[in-house]
């Protein structure tokens, strides 16, 4: 007796949704062991990672702050997927996002520069970070260059080019030495949602991010282009669809949208450039992205799950001296129980009785 | 005892020489998930026998072969070879039982040569010398020449199958299986082949034949053993029944006439080629050369010809996947289309169906009425400024639905749940109702079961008796014959000049496909590669 995958003759759409709740539950099983391991009780070890996040007004609009720039990126980054465009320098569109838009915010401090300058900044970190992440996308569809190593190397360009502005030419002059940028003037700040509060302009944003996406790809003939292109390329070009053309595209709007994060995180959270403005959200994105089944809506709450991780993290660290480094060994954990899930879609587990051990037997 | 010596007096099953069964399968069945692939077949394969394995496509001829050859293994039942059970590792086994396969698509490798491809074949430790030198002698003994420092790409289909059919003999099987070995060659080379099967059965060996062409059949096997469904309908001497009562068998019904309307009026030149010349896109492929054909509406034109001519390539810049740097070269409607895009060649009123049904003509995971978008986008008001009309493109799933019998387990499933003949009736569906002017088709019943086959070429007859304009590329000459008006072969990507259907023979048509030419003079600069 052994246990067999079948392929199922078509996509189960309720394991589709499943899936990641399996996923879910058999990361949770794991950090069970992996806390027993590490001495800590595991009961409250998940209430500090998963539960005490959710019951205070602060951390929750910490979690939505998170969450913003992975969901925008993570959106960007489906489209592109789905084309089987594989962008994984999400995280250089980002910080090259961040730089474009805090160019402005630098160059008009201390002027009376009116309300135009935080729309430019959005604006000007979109277009750059789109021309950052066309570099690889016309490598590939110019001289098949594999964009995942190209997209990927222009991440540490784009990270050491955010190093040396803030160490040399954009260095605030009061700033005691410190690599990074004086604080922006309110007038390039993405405003707060509530006083006082955490919450800011992006996360609206990032909402309407989503909705856009989710209108792209389910009503529009562009988004079934991107979605038939990457499912199945020879029969999209049979359709009429330019393979080409949506690469270049995908890679564009992933890459603006990348940018558009990295200003709003510097504008927003942050409130000047500095190096480390990202724990790796261009990275983490990735795994939202999947973890989302490349889907927005999926997205929006993989994005929230994510972040939520990021904070429990916080927290299990300040309670219970948990290494933050477990954050990231849990969220790796979980990107490789979605892809094993996801098996399930197209198969399905069967136990099999093969008849040869039985012939053996009189063979 | 020699081949020329076998009286043609009917055999009668039991007459057999040998007095056991080289080879008898008992109840075997291969189940697959729910479905029953075989359902407890009986086989008996004699010595010097050429038994023949009839059936449609998914009857479970290629299951059935598949077990006996050791590559899958039988959920149920039992193999005796010379009267012992035996239970098959893999194939390697089976060739060292003496069962040597020949399989409709070739394993070869392009940029080796026939030796080198025959020595990765084998599992013996000859050296490479005496092996080649064996190749000489196997290949003069049984009349199938072949050069062994050639390489492959090099070769035509009918050489490449020379290949495999060596290196199976090469190993003196006891019982050959051959996968539809005519479905690639002219009917030519196809006589010749009889001749070394014949042969071979005078050698005392036994051949199982798989092939859905009747006629052949009752010309070369003893005994032909039917299956539908994947059940055995019969065992029966084929010489004694007629085409038309094997048909009966293998589809389990009469099979539908296709009727062509009386009299169709050819009116305007819908398509016109003239001089299309076009470099091959991959490294071995068919150069496009001097291409020029008119096709009035009204009229079926028929290209036939052994596979991998051309015909790929000339579909291609037919459908706009391909571009031609002159626009000229290709006319639809009256009007240049050489450099416009598939899509706005529909606009102009074309429609395609290429070979492959998934991942060419659908994309096999996404719905039918995603797939209905796929071609339908350009001019089927399922789009209105950029959004998609969801309840249009469910209606067109719909009407191909109704109109051409789709089977399908709900309104909208994924293209690959579709059986092979469901799915090309609905691809075919989709594009005719689509009412095009001008509908270029390849292959438009390939593995596709009769009755489906026999609703397509009706609908195929029916859109030119409405004044479209239909090219059909076909490696079935009896399904040219039956519903083209015009036949030209295509050969090493040239067209020949097209002959009226009355008068195309098979004979003249063979000739055509293995290269000749009707008119001598252009036939020496042909061979282009």
């Amino acid at each position: 007796m052994q246990l067999a995958l079948e392929k199922r003759a078509e996509r189960s759409g309720t394991i589709a949704l499943v899936s990641p709740l399996i996923a879910v539950g058999l990361t949770t099983a794991t950090m069970i062991i992996l806390f027993t391991i590490l001495g800590k009780n595991p009961l409250l070890a998940l209430h500090a990672y998963f539960i005490a996040p959710l019951t205070d007004g602060y951390s929750l609009q910490e979690i939505a702050v998170k969450a913003t720039p992975l969901v925008m990126i993570a959106i960007g980054l489906s489209l592109c997927y789905l084309a089987n465009a594989w962008n994984i320098g999400a995280e250089g569109q980002f910080l090259i996002g961040a730089v474009a838009g805090s160019w402005i915010a630098v160059k008009t401090q201390g002027t009376d520069a009116g309300a135009w300058v935080l729309p430019a900044m959005l604006v000007l970190a979109a277009v750059a970070g789109a021309l950052y992440a066309l570099i690889p996308a016309i490598c590939k569809v110019k001289f098949g260059a594999s964009e995942i190593l190209t997209s990927l190397m222009l991440v540490y360009v784009a990270d050491l080019f955010l190093d040396y502005l803030v160490r040399g030419p954009w260095r605030d002059p009061q700033g005691f030495n410190f690599p990074t940028t004086a604080e922006f003037d309110p007038v390039a700040t993405v405003p707060l949602l509530i006083e006082g509060g955490r919450l800011h302009l992006g996360s609206v944003i990032a909402l309407l991010v989503v909705a856009a996406a989710a209108i792209l790809l389910g009503r529009t003939i562009r988004g079934f282009g991107i979605r038939v292109v990457g499912a199945a390329p020879r029969a999209a070009r049979f359709g009429g669809f330019k393979a080409n053309q949506l690469i270049i595209l995908t890679f564009a709007v992933s890459g603006a949208l990348a940018g558009l994060a990295g200003i709003i995180e510097v504008a927003g959270p942050v409130g000047h450039l500095q190096p480390g403005i990202s724990p790796g959200y261009g990275f983490t994105a990735i795994m939202v992205a999947f973890l989302g089944r490349l889907n927005p809506l999926g997205i929006l709450v993989a994005g929230l799950f994510l972040a939520l991780t990021f904070i429990g993290g916080e927290q299990a660290q300040i309670a219970m001296k948990i290494p933050l480094d477990v954050t990231k060994v849990f969220q790796g954990i979980l990107l490789f129980y979605v892809l094993a899930c996801d098996s399930l879609i197209l198969y399905r587990f069967k136990l099999v009785f093969p008849s040869r051990q039985v012939a053996r037997g009189d063979g | 005892m020699q081949a020329h010596q076998r009286t043609l007096d009917p055999m009668s099953n039991g007459q057999h020489s040998g007095d056991s069964p080289l080879l008898r399968t008992i109840g075997l069945t291969k189940r697959y998930g729910g479905f029953l692939a075989n359902d407890s077949i009986d086989v008996d394969i004699w010595p010097r026998e050429i038994h023949a394995l009839l059936g449609e496509n998914g009857a479970g001829k290629s299951t059935l072969v598949k077990a006996i050859y050791g590559l899958i293994q039988p959920s149920a039942g039992e193999i005796r070879w010379q009267g012992q059970r035996i239970v098959l590792s893999g194939p390697s086994e089976a060739r060292s039982l003496g069962i040597g396969m020949v399989f409709q698509h070739f394993s070869l490798f392009d940029n080796l040569t026939v030796a080198e491809n025959v020595a990765l074949g084998l599992d013996g430790k000859e050296s490479f010398k005496d092996m080649s030198a064996r190749l000489e002698q196997v290949s003069k003994t049984y009349g199938l020449p072949l050069d062994p420092h050639r390489e492959v790409w090099q070769l035509s289909v009918g050489e490449r199958q020379r290949i495999e059919i060596v290196r199976a003999l090469m190993q003196d099987p006891k019982f050959l299986i051959l996968d539809e070995p005519t479905a690639v060659l002219t009917p030519q080379e196809a006589d010749q082949l009889f001749i070394v099967l014949e042969r071979l059965k005078a050698e005392g060996r036994a051949i199982l034949y798989i092939s859905h062409k009747l006629e052949e059949v009752k010309r070369l096997c003893d005994t032909a053993t039917i299956l539908r469904g994947g059940r055995k309908v019969e065992t029966c001497n084929p010489r004694l029944e007629t085409a038309a009562s094997l048909a009966r068998m293998m589809v389990g019904g009469e099979i539908k006439e296709v009727k062509a309307a009386s009299r169709r009026k050819t009116t305007v030149p819908r398509l016109v080629v003239d001089d299309l010349s076009l470099a091959p896109a991959e490294a071995h492929g068919v150069r496009l050369e001097h291409i020029s054909f008119e096709l009035k509406g009204g009229e079926i034109f028929g290209i036939a010809g052994v596979a991998g001519n051309g015909q790929d390539e000339l579909f291609a810049a037919l459908s706009g996947e391909r571009l031609s740097k002159d626009p000229g070269t290709v006319l639809i409607e009256g009007i240049a289309a050489g450099h416009l895009s598939i899509t706005q060649r529909r606009k102009l009123g074309a429609a395609f169906v290429p070979e492959e049904r998934l991942g060419h003509g659908t994309a096999p995971r996404m719905k039918l009425s995603e797939n209905a978008l796929l071609t339908g986008h350009a001019a089927s008001g399922m789009v209105h400024h950029g959004f998609i009309h969801t309840a249009a493109t469910l209606k067109a799933v719909d009407r191909a639905t109704e109109a051409f019998d789709v089977r399908k387990a709900k309104r909208d499933p994924e293209a690959a749940s579709l059986s092979g003949g469901n799915l090309q009736k609905f691809i075919v569906g989709r594009e005719i109702l689509r009412a095009p002017a001008v509908l270029v088709v390849s292959q438009p019943t390939w593995g596709v079961d009769a009755g489906a086959a026999a609703v397509i070429r009706q609908a195929l007859l029916d859109l030119a008796t409405a004044g479209a304009a239909v090219l059909v590329t076909s490696q079935d000459l009896d399904e040219l014959a039956e519903i083209a008006d015009r036949i030209a072969v295509m050969f090493h990507g040239r067209l020949s000049a097209p002959l009226a259907t009355s008068g195309a023979t098979r004979e003249k048509l063979g000739l055509l496909m293995g290269g000749s030419s009707l008119e001598p003079k252009e036939a020496a600069h042909a061979v282009g590669a």
